[in-house]
Parts: structure tokens; sequence; C-alpha cells
């Protein structure tokens, strides 16, 4: 075990997708908690969507990747997010036709100027030999910024979670909040896209909440937990694609369907037992 | 002293009124009951007092020592709740966020607060039970020791009792007006439940998409509307 893993860090570009991966992992699982229990996942999903048409507009452009979809991701959140809480429009439909929408533009940007390729299939699946120097840098840089406002807004995030009409009611600014919580999804997808591709990304967001509320029964062991399921889920995934050579992305998916199991599992017997008491 | 003074208030839901020329106030330590049937603006009237939706005309004037954001409010429940992963503490705790300013973590004086309110109505012993796994009546007891937390003065209660067997809406009942009588938490409820209102509110406002009555219990049971309403119920 210790040689596989001396052999893999002795790659530059194994070492890049770890870099970039735990911190991306860390941060969409906090998020995840959230998003999740606000019934916002689709949000994230919607999100990634819109990352691979601007990741295709920025190749056509020869832009960097990531200067180019930022910006475009931050604002699709904000638009998401209006779209879920104006009830006039129903949202989820909404999200629907923004997300297939930049998936056919992006496509056809591809296809009108490198015509398609393996890059399309990157985008779309993620690959770990994209990830460069810079890439590693962002990664980290924008992690510790989600981390930092993550930690300092926890309260006011668990709040508006819970309740969002007793927060406003009580003089918390939920509109803000709910940015803040719009804009770090953002990154966190910009970040985790090029690993992870734009159709897995949304599964480091939703899985890892999921899996710890199976067991978890208080809001900040959920979070912690989802941290800890998503960060080992991350490396075993990395670690089979390695040996296995097969997609890190879907690799890693398949960890957290495996963590999921198993934790419904427990939950499952745990039930039993309780109730044969 | 009033607290709350309403004056002609009206509210509207996309251009169709929705209740309209409200005049009522409410003083320290009042027991106020809005009734009326379902879809008939109380819970709009609720929300305009929050400040959770704008009144169309007239004003809310609050009392100077009581800011907006001191309110305790306990709303009706959500789906998001029914499956929160939260624990008792955390849910309570939560309440404390407006007296937080601008400090992003609790100090120990909101945890102090936290766990006189779960002590005073007698959730101490589940502080660490999942908001999830509790019945209905204990989740009540839950928001409403976290509205407890958000305020020093009033608490604003939304059909508080729906969904609860008889039994346990008669704790809660008894809950609310002994927080009213015996913490001096002046208390506005909605309700659908006349009969309970006239038990125990000291006054009442009815209402159908306009004012109907605005007084004091007493003088409700007197008049038309009461006499028709409450008649019926052989109160």
């Amino acid at each position: 075990m210790f040689d596989l893993l001396k052999e893999i860090f002795s790659y530059p570009f194994m070492l890049r997708a770890f870099l970039v991966g735990t911190p991306v992992a860390l941060c969409a699982s906090l998020l995840g908690v959230s998003l999740v229990l606000k019934r916002y996942a689709m949000i994230g999903d919607g999100l990634s969507h819109v990352g691979f048409g601007a990741l295709a507009v920025a190749a056509a452009l020869n832009a960097s990747p990531m200067i180019v979809s930022i910006p475009i991701v931050i604002i699709a959140a904000f638009f998401l997010l209006r779209l879920s809480e104006n009830s006039k429009i129903k949202g989820d439909s909404a999200i629907s036709l923004i997300s297939t929408g930049s998936l056919a533009i992006g496509v056809m940007v591809i296809s009108l100027s490198t015509g398609m390729n393996t890059d399309v299939n990157n985008y779309l699946f993620g690959s770990i030999l994209s990830m460069t120097q810079s890439d590693v840098i962002l990664s980290l840089v924008l992690s510790t910024v989600v981390i930092i406002l993550f930690i300092l807004s926890y309260n006011r995030i668990f709040a508006v979670t819970f309740d969002e009409n007793f927060a406003k009611a009580t003089g918390t600014n939920t509109e803000g909040f709910n940015m803040i919580i719009a804009f770090l999804t953002a990154l966190v997808i910009v970040v985790g896209m090029r690993l992870m591709g734009a159709l897995l990304i949304t599964s480091l967001i939703v899985f890892p909440a999921l899996t710890s509320m199976r067991l978890a029964k208080r809001f900040l062991t959920v979070t912690l937990n989802s941290a800890l399921v998503s960060i080992i889920c991350l490396w075993l995934g990395l670690i089979f694609s390695y040996v296995y050579s097969t997609p890190a992305g879907a690799s890693i998916v398949v960890c957290n369907i495996i963590a999921f199991a198993i934790y419904s599992i427990i939950q499952k017997i745990r039930e039993t037992m309780i109730r044969e008491k | 002293m009033s607290l709350i003074t309403c004056k002609n208030l009206s509210f509207e839901y996309d251009g169709i009124p929705a209740v309209k020329n409200i005049n009522f106030s409410v003083s320290d330590g009042d027991y106020l009951c809005v009734v009326g049937e379902n879809g008939t603006g109380k819970s709009t009237l609720i929300k305009g007092l929050l400040r959770l939706k704008k009144p169309f005309q007239g004003e809310i004037i609050l009392d100077n020592q009581l800011s907006a954001d001191a309110i305790g409010y306990l709303p009706q429940q959500t789906i998001i709740q029914k499956d929160f992963p939260a624990s008792v503490y955390e849910v309570v705790l939560s309440g404390c966020l407006n007296s937080l300013g601008l400090k992003p973590f609790f100090t120990r004086k909101e945890k102090n607060i936290a766990k006189n309110n779960m002590e005073k109505l007698g959730i101490k012993q589940i502080k660490n039970t999942c908001y999830r796994d509790l019945s209905g009546g204990q989740q009540q007891r839950v928001l409403l020791a976290r509205a407890l937390c958000a305020t020093k003065k009033i608490i604003v209660l939304d059909e508080p009792v729906s969904g609860l067997d008889p039994i346990v809406t008669q704790e809660l009942y008894e809950l609310i007006h002994h927080i009213n009588l015996v913490h001096k938490i002046t208390i506005v409820m909605v309700s659908h439940d006349i009969k309970a209102a006239i038990k125990y509110a000291s006054h009442i406002l009815h209402l159908h998409n306009k004012q109907l009555f605005f007084g004091t219990t007493k003088d409700y049971l007197q008049s038309d509307i009461g006499q028709k309403f409450a008649g019926e119920l052989n109160v």
C-alpha cells in the first residue's frame, strides 16, 4: 500500500489531482449539506452545465478557462437562485432549460471551432491530466476563501437553512446568505469541474451530505462527517482510478455510491435494533 | 403602553387585496388572538408584523424599545424541517442569532439564554435529541424556546397547534398562557380555534378579509359577531 502511494505521488499529475481534489471535495461537501436540505441540489447541476458551456467558449476564444468560466458561473448562480425563490416560474423546469441550453451551446461552440474531439469528453467526464500548476494554486486559494467564509457564516447558514422565515423575521439578512451560498457553490463547481467533469461534479455536493444524513443527528456532525466522507471517497477514487486506469470523476462517484450504501445499511440495522428493544 | 400599533393596514397579493383596513394595537403583557377562517388574511397580517411582507397601505408603528428583529416568531412548520438533522440545542440556540450583531460565533451569554429557555419549556433533557425524531408537540416546544431566545418582549405564533392531538394542544395552550402570565411575554397568536382564543386571550382580533372586531375578549363575547361565532360553541 505504501509503495503504491509512493508510486502515485511520484507522478506530478497525480499529485496535482490530489491537491486540487481534496480542497474541492471538502468545500463541496460543506456547502452540500445546506444545498441538499434547502432542496437546492438541482442548482449545482444547472451550474455545472453552465460551466461546461463557459469552458467551451473559453477554449474557442483561446482564453484562460478559469477566468472565463468563474464570472459566468457566478452570474448563473445568482440567476438560478432567483428562479428557485420565485414561485411564479417553476424552478426545476427553468433549471432544466438553462442546463440543457448551455450544454447544447457548449457542444455547438466546440464543434464549430475545434471540432468534436477528446476535449469534449474531458469537459464532460473530467480528466486528471488537464490539471496545471496554476489550477492547483487557484484551487487552493478559492478553497481557502470558501472554507473561511463558510466557518464565519456557519451559524447563519444553519439558521437560514433550517428556517428561512424565522431567520428573516428576526433580522438575519437571508437574501445575503443565500447569495453567499450560491457564490461559494459557483466557485466550487468551477474549480472541481475539470477534475470531476461537468456531468459528475454535482455528486460531490449531493452524495456526502445525503450519506452522513443517514446516521448523523446533529447539523454539526452532519457537516463534519460529510467533509470526512467526501475526502476519503475522493482519495480512494483517485487511487482506484490510477490502479485500474478508470476515469477519475466516475471512480470517485462510485466510491461515494458505496459509502452511501454502507451508511444506509448501518441506518437500517440501527433502526431495527431500536424497534426490537 | 402599546408595543405595536397598526393603522389602516392593508395587504395585497399580486394586486388582489388580501385583507384591508386593519386598526389595532398590542400593549405590553397582552395576549392577542387573531381569529378567522382559513384564507381570510391572518397569516398575511402576521407576515406584515414581522416585516416579511410590505403593507400595501397604512402603517405599523413599533414601540421604541421593540426593534423589528426583537420579535420572537413561531412559524408554521415547513417540509424542510420534517427530516432536518439538527439537535434540539442547535435549533434553540439559532434563535439567539439576532443578538449576535456582527460576531460570527455564539458566546457563553447566548448559550446560557438557550439553556434557560430549554429549562423553561421542559425540553432540557432532550437537548441532544434530533429534531426530526421528536413528536409534534415536542417540536413546537423547541420552536417556542427558539422564539423566546429571539425576544424579551413579544412572541408571534402562527397556528401553533395545527396537527397536534387534543391533549398536546391543551398542554401547549397552557404553556403559552404560562409564558404570558409568568414571564410577562406579550403574545400575538393566529388561530382558527375560537374556543381556545376566548379561554386564554385577553384581546381578540377577528378578520374576514377586513376587520370584523377588535377589543377585549369580554367585549367580543358581548358583540354581535362574537355572539354569532362563540354562541355556536356554547361557551
